[in-house]
Formats: structure tokens, C-alpha cells, sequence
């Protein structure tokens, strides 16, 4: 994972044209998103949304305070990695024959991937994890042949009781450099 | 009670204090402008001639009046005209709310005709903006449109209302405002601030237009006055202390005056209130806070350290935060900088004028500022005469100026100064234009003569578009190009045609007599001034340049 890495979490009305915000807010003031995911919560109403990005302090403050503008967006809290769970779906598909099976099924089940759709000459893996056991797991299997692969984006969650909705708003925060 | 929804937007307009919309008709806010006669007792619409000038019209009734701007534009192209108007009250921070209509909601998104997707256009250039496609909704869209508009930073708001909905049926309930929550900012901070302030040597205050925004004029001075600290301001800043007060140095930045910027260079802590540090303001940013700490109050958090890093920012109102402020400072006297700044106040390159005896925008500027009273407003188009009119115009009183700042709108002036009329209940206002700036939305002239507003239109006449060719001339070596424009517009018979008052101006002599006469008149009045082509705004510190890049003669 590079240094400069950081990942967001925010909490969004659940309405028509919200994404577009986010995303357009990212190209207009040319930060770029490495991933991002989003999906329903456990409140009616709102979404999640998760943004993994990189850049150096200055970006990262102008992502956060840009993005806390916005109407829609509720809550939006930067996710320490020290403090937080942050988990990736793979699926991968791998040529594979008689020859290189059982090879493939070993190291699924060392990885523990799960096997979901196994064919005569081709492998389908499901894996699940911190970004850096996909990308290892991928760099593994290179050599029997990737035939494509897809990422669902990091999701994340913070460790300990408090959820995000609780988190402080930014905007109540004065700041002092030191 | 049950009503249709385009009554109900003009009942809700009318429960957030509109008494004054502009805007255009067409087919899909038919049902809106029936509403708009029916209840032309409470509301009055002005009608321009170009939905543009409709919307510059909004940003200078707010600006003018404090109070938020409302426009009324049909779909596809009524909306997509208002987009500059919009981008430049966004600018500006403006409040402003935007009304369109649009094709019906089972026609969206089939390119039916005069259909346009207007809320996905102006999403990067609104503080928010809705499309409404359930009636019941309409009401509580428009209420959180105004909050919006006038909470924190100001800016615009658009709603675009498709025509089904603003034909049906919905409850009426009368609605009741809530205040909006104000940031706080901990006295933590505050001391640290505080701590700053007493320790520097050469603090300097600088302000922009959240002086005007939050009505903190007389905060502004009594903290000036508690830390003995000289006042410099942005354009947007410019009319928010009066130009004659002893502790104000004026505009600073690309034309801004040599003594602002170089008695800001020497300072030791910048206290910068209510600013955005625009990169016309600041030139070179790393030269600009060399041997400073900055000290950022502003309402916006997005804005602390996105230009200029803030070394203690505060949050919030500045009238409030000046007011927390200055309670955790005691009254200081800082005589060696008195000295030093009333040093640089006296020298030579402290003085700009242009030779007087001639006719030249600074003799011109003058004259009309003695024709006119401390709470005129007076409004500007963009380019050269718009930097004269900062430099030489003196101006006493907030809200006065009503200027094209972030935006830079050429063919913003005539719209605004319509505008500005309406928001100071139909005051004598002033716009300075040029043949370049004037050219963009002249059409609106005709809207002025249509309400009889008594507007004076100054037009500096240099046959060229000015302040790019003098960029030509510096940093081009004169390669003209295009901005010779060989118009031959007469103006006097243009403004007659249109039914105005028009004047022409060729030498100093006849400059009295003229604007006697022009200011005694009681409709719309345009003067055309003839200048000289190379006349130039000076001083002029070249984009990213510094105070010692400064330009101070031709």
C-alpha cells in the first residue's frame, strides 16, 4: 500500500445524483479516486460511501473539507488504518487443466479463497481481505494465466462501539498548526 | 388547504420575504407566471431581455439589498442562459435562489423540446441544487433552498421544477423558520490567536467580502483599533470600510495600492478575515506569507488552507469570531510600526494618479463620485474601468460596491446595476461600463427604460477591448490581436433609440455640465466617455508576481 494512501468513509442521503456530487466534486478539483465503494446501511435513507485516494496532506484536507460541503453528504471521516477493519472482494478467473488443478485448489485454500465456478479449463476464486493479501494472492496465480479479474473497492468500518453517524461533524472544529 | 404546486412556490416565496423577482417567461413556467399575475400585489417580477441579465439582476438585488435573489427561468435554453449569472453569484458568494422550469416528468430524459438536463449543468457552480419530481416535496425544497442560500457561506441555490408538478395538487402549510446552527470555535483557539497577536510586531488585517456578508464594519475597526493594526483589503473587501478611515490602506493585490501590498509584505502576522487569498489578490503565494504567520476567520472550513496555509484558523460569523476575539485581547499601541507603515504611506510610489487637467477615467471616476451620495451604489462591468473604478472611486459605505470579483463577468454590470435599483427601492445608481464590457448585454438597457430606473451608465470609451490589450502591449510586445474592434456604435442615439438619455463626453469642460444634467434626470441616462486607447491600470504586480515586481509607471 503506498504511503500517501487514505481512505474515507462518509455517510450520504440515499437520493438521485448523489454519486455524481462526490465523483464530479473529485474530477473538478483534480483529486483522483482509486476506488470507491458504496452501498445501503442499516439507516433508511442513507448510503455509505467508501473512497480509497492518494496524495499528500494538503489533498487529503481538501478532499475532506470539499466533500463536508456538499448538502447530501452527512458525515465524512478520514479511516485511521491503525483503527479500522478494511476488507476488499476479489473474484478471479485462472486457466486451468488436469495439470495445474490441484495446484490452484492448494493455493485457494491456503489464501482461503473460495471456489466458485470450476470448469474443464478454467478456475473462478473468490477471495476476501486487506487489499494486500488480494494483490498478493493475484500475483501468485499470474503465472497459471489471469483470464480477467474484478475488485469491488475497499469497504471499511472503524474497530470499538462508536459508529461513523457519531462521528463529530468537521465543521464544528477550529485548528491550531503547531 | 389544497393548491397547485406553482402557487404554492409563489405563497412560499412570499413566506421567505420576496417581494422581487426577475426573470423571463416561456412554456415551461407558464403556470408559475400565471401565478406571478395573480399575485403581482405581493411579488413583483421584473422582466429582462435575456435570462443572463436576469440572473446578474438577482446577484446585485442581493448584493445591494442583503436580502437573497431569486430568478425565474424556463427549461433548455431559459435555463442554460442563466449559467454565467449562476457561476458568478458563486464566485461571489452570493445568495441566490434559481427557479427553472422543465419539461414534464414523463419527458425527462427523452430529449423532448427545450429539455435540458439543468441541475446535472450547474453542479459544479451551486451550493446545492434540486430537481423536484413529487409536488409535496416542492414546498420544503424551496425553505431549505433559501436556508442554503443565505447559511454560512452564501450561494446559489437552483430548483428545477418540471411543469406536471407545478400543476399538481398538493397541501398548503404555513412553514416556521429555524436558525441555523452556528460553528463554534473553543477558547483554546481563540487564546492562541490572541497569544499571536500580542507577541507580533507588524500585524496587518486583511479583509474580503465576509466584512460585508456578516455586516462587521464597525467590529472590523474596534478590533483594528484594540491591536493598532492597519486594514488592507481584496476587492471583494473594498466598500466594507469607509476609504477615508485613518487605519485603511485600501485594495491590495495585482492593482491594488502600492502602499496595501508593501506594508502587507513587511508585516510580521496577517490576520485575514473573511477572505478567500484569491491568486489576484496574492500574487506569488510562497512570497506572499514569506516572514508571516497568517491568522484565517472564515465561515467556510474548506476555505482554511486551501490557498494560503493558515497557522490558527477560527470558524464562524467573522462579526462573531471578532467579537470572541477581541475579548481575549487587551488594547496595544505599536508606535514603531505606526511609524514605519506612515513611512511607506508617504513615499512617492504611494501616489497613483493620472494627470489632472485631462479627461481620463480618474478625473472621470472623481467627478462622478462627487455627483453622487455615500450610499450610491455603484456597479461595474469587468476589465480596466472596473480596477479604476476600485482605485479611484472612494467608497464609504458596505453594499455600495457591486462589482464581477471571482468570476470576472464582462456583461455583468448592466444586469446588476438593474438589479442593485430594485434592492435600494429605486436609489440613483451608477455603472460603469466600457465599449467592450457594454457590447455583451446592452439589451438590457431596454429593461431599464421599461421600469424607468434612474440609472446613470458611464461608458469609458477607449475603442478597445483595454485591459487585454494593455497585456498585449506588456507582456506581448503590442501584438494587437482582436482587441481593435473598429466598432462604430453610436452611443447617444443608440440610448435614445432605446429610449434613454444619452450624452457624450470628448474633453474635460463639458464633463460638469453633462453629468448636472445627467444626474438630474429621472430615468436611464448613458454617458459615453472617450479615453485614451493606452491608458493603463497601474500599478500592476504581474500574475504571480510579488510587491518587488510591482509596475508603477508605464
Amino acid at each position: 500500500m503506498d504511503n500517501d494512501e487514505f481512505v474515507i468513509s462518509m455517510l450520504v442521503n440515499n437520493e438521485a445524483g448523489v454519486l455524481t456530487r462526490v465523483s464530479g466534486l473529485f474530477a473538478r478539483r483534480g483529486f483522483n479516486i482509486d476506488s470507491l465503494s458504496v452501498g445501503v446501511t442499516e439507516q433508511a435513507g442513507l448510503s455509505r460511501i467508501t473512497i480509497t485516494a492518494h496524495g499528500d496532506d494538503y489533498i487529503k484536507d481538501q478532499i475532506i473539507k470539499q466533500l463536508a460541503k456538499l448538502q447530501d453528504v452527512k458525515v465524512v471521516k478520514l479511516m485511521p488504518f491503525n483503527n479500522s477493519v478494511m476488507r476488499e472482494l476479489l473474484l478471479i478467473k485462472v486457466q486451468a487443466d488436469r495439470d495445474t488443478r490441484s495446484s490452484l485448489l492448494e493455493a485457494a485454500s491456503v489464501f482461503r479463497a473460495k471456489i466458485v465456478d470450476l470448469k474443464s479449463d478454467s478456475v473462478t476464486l473468490e477471495i476476501t481481505g486487506e487489499r494486500s493479501k488480494c494483490e498478493a494472492f493475484v500475483e501468485y496465480l499470474r503465472p497459471y494465466g489471469i483470464v480477467e479479474l474484478c475488485r469491488t473497492g475497499l469497504t471499511a468500518i472503524s474497530r470499538g462501539l462508536k459508529p461513523l453517524k457519531d462521528s463529530k461533524s468537521f465543521e464544528e472544529e477550529s485548528s491550531v498548526k503547531e | 388547504m389544497k393548491i397547485k404546486g406553482a402557487e404554492l412556490i409563489i405563497r412560499t416565496l412570499i413566506s421567505e420575504g420576496v417581494d422581487c423577482v426577475f426573470g423571463y417567461p416561456g412554456g415551461a413556467v407558464l403556470n408559475i407566471y400565471d401565478e406571478l399575475y395573480k399575485f403581482s400585489a405581493q411579488i413583483k417580477h421584473i422582466a429582462t431581455c435575456h435570462e443572463q441579465g436576469a440572473a446578474h439582476a438577482a446577484d446585485g438585488y442581493a448584493r445591494a439589498s442583503g436580502k437573497v435573489g431569486v430568478v425565474i427561468a424556463t427549461s433548455g435554453p431559459g435555463a442554460t442562459n442563466l449559467v454565467t449569472g449562476i457561476a458568478n453569484a458563486y464566485l461571489d458568494s452570493v445568495p441566490l435562489v434559481a427557479i427553472t422550469g422543465n419539461v414534464a416528468c414523463s419527458f425527462i430524459g427523452k430529449d423532448s423540446f427545450q429539455e435540458v438536463d439543468i441541475t446535472g449543468v450547474t453542479m459544479p457552480i451551486t451550493k446545492h441544487n434540486y430537481i423536484v419530481k413529487d409536488v409535496n416535496r416542492l414546498g420544503d425544497v424551496i425553505h431549505q433552498a433559501f436556508a442554503i442560500a443565505r447559511s454560512g457561506r452564501p450561494g446559489p441555490v437552483l430548483i428545477d421544477i418540471p411543469k406536471d408538478v407545478q400543476q399538481s395538487e398538493c397541501e398548503y402549510v404555513e412553514y416556521s423558520h429555524q436558525p441555523a446552527p452556528v460553528a463554534t470555535n473553543g477558547r483554546s483557539t481563540l487564546r492562541k490567536a490572541a497569544e499571536l497577536i500580542s507577541a507580533c510586531e507588524r500585524p496587518y488585517i486583511y479583509v474580503g467580502g465576509g466584512i460585508i456578508n456578516s455586516n462587521a464594519t464597525e467590529e472590523l475597526l474596534e478590533f483594528a483599533d484594540l491591536i493598532d493594526a492597519p486594514i488592507g483589503s481584496s476587492m471583494m473587501g473594498l466598500a466594507a470600510v469607509p476609504h477615508d478611515h485613518p487605519r485603511f490602506l485600501g485594495m491590495t493585490g495585482m492593482h491594488g495600492k502600492y502602499a496595501a501590498s508593501q506594508i502587507l509584505a513587511e508585516s510580521d502576522l496577517l490576520i485575514a478575515v473573511g477572505t478567500r487569498f484569491s491568486d489576484r489578490a496574492t500574487g506569488n503565494k510562497a512570497e506572499f506569507i514569506k516572514g508571516k504567520k497568517v491568522i484565517h476567520i472564515d465561515i467556510d472550513p474548506s476555505e482554511i488552507s486551501k490557498n494560503i496555509p493558515a497557522y490558527v484558523a477560527l470558524l464562524g460569523n467573522v462579526k462573531t469570531v471578532l467579537q470572541q476575539l477581541m475579548a481575549e485581547l487587551e488594547q496595544r499601541r505599536r508606535p514603531a510600526w505606526r511609524q514605519a507603515l506612515q513611512a511607506i504611506k508617504d513615499s512617492p510610489d504611494s501616489r497613483l494618479e493620472m494627470p489632472p487637467g485631462q479627461l481620463n477615467p480618474e478625473t472621470v471616476i472623481k467627478a462622478v463620485r462627487r455627483h453622487a451620495s455615500d450610499n450610491t451604489v455603484v456597479c461595474t462591468d469587468v476589465g480596466q474601468h472596473q480596477m479604476w473604478t476600485a482605485q479611484y472611486y472612494n467608497f464609504s459605505q458596505p453594499r455600495t460596491f457591486i462589482t464581477s470579483g471571482g468570476l470576472g463577468t464582462m456583461g455583468f454590470g448592466m444586469g446588476a446595476a438593474i438589479g442593485a435599483c430594485f434592492g435600494t427601492g429605486r436609489r440613483k445608481t451608477i455603472l460603469f461600463t466600457s465599449d467592450g464590457s457594454f457590447h455583451m448585454n446592452m439589451n438590457e438597457l431596454a429593461t431599464a427604460v421599461s421600469n424607468q430606473l434612474p440609472l446613470v451608465i458611464v461608458l469609458l470609451n477607449n475603442n478597445a477591448l483595454g485591459m487585454v490589450r494593455q497585456w498585449q502591449t506588456m507582456f506581448f510586445e503590442q501584438r494587437y490581436s482582436n482587441t481593435s474592434l473598429a466598432r462604430r456604435t453610436d452611443y447617444v442615439r443608440l440610448a435614445e433609440a432605446m429610449g434613454a438619455v444619452g450624452f457624450k463626453v470628448d474633453a474635460l469642460s463639458q464633463l460638469e455640465t453633462i453629468l448636472d444634467k445627467a444626474f438630474a434626470e429621472k430615468g436611464p441616462v448613458l454617458i459615453e466617455v472617450t479615453i485614451d486607447q493606452d491608458a493603463k491600470v497601474l500599478p500592476m504586480i504581474p500574475p504571480n508576481g510579488t510587491i518587488r515586481d510591482i509596475i508603477l509607471k508605464a
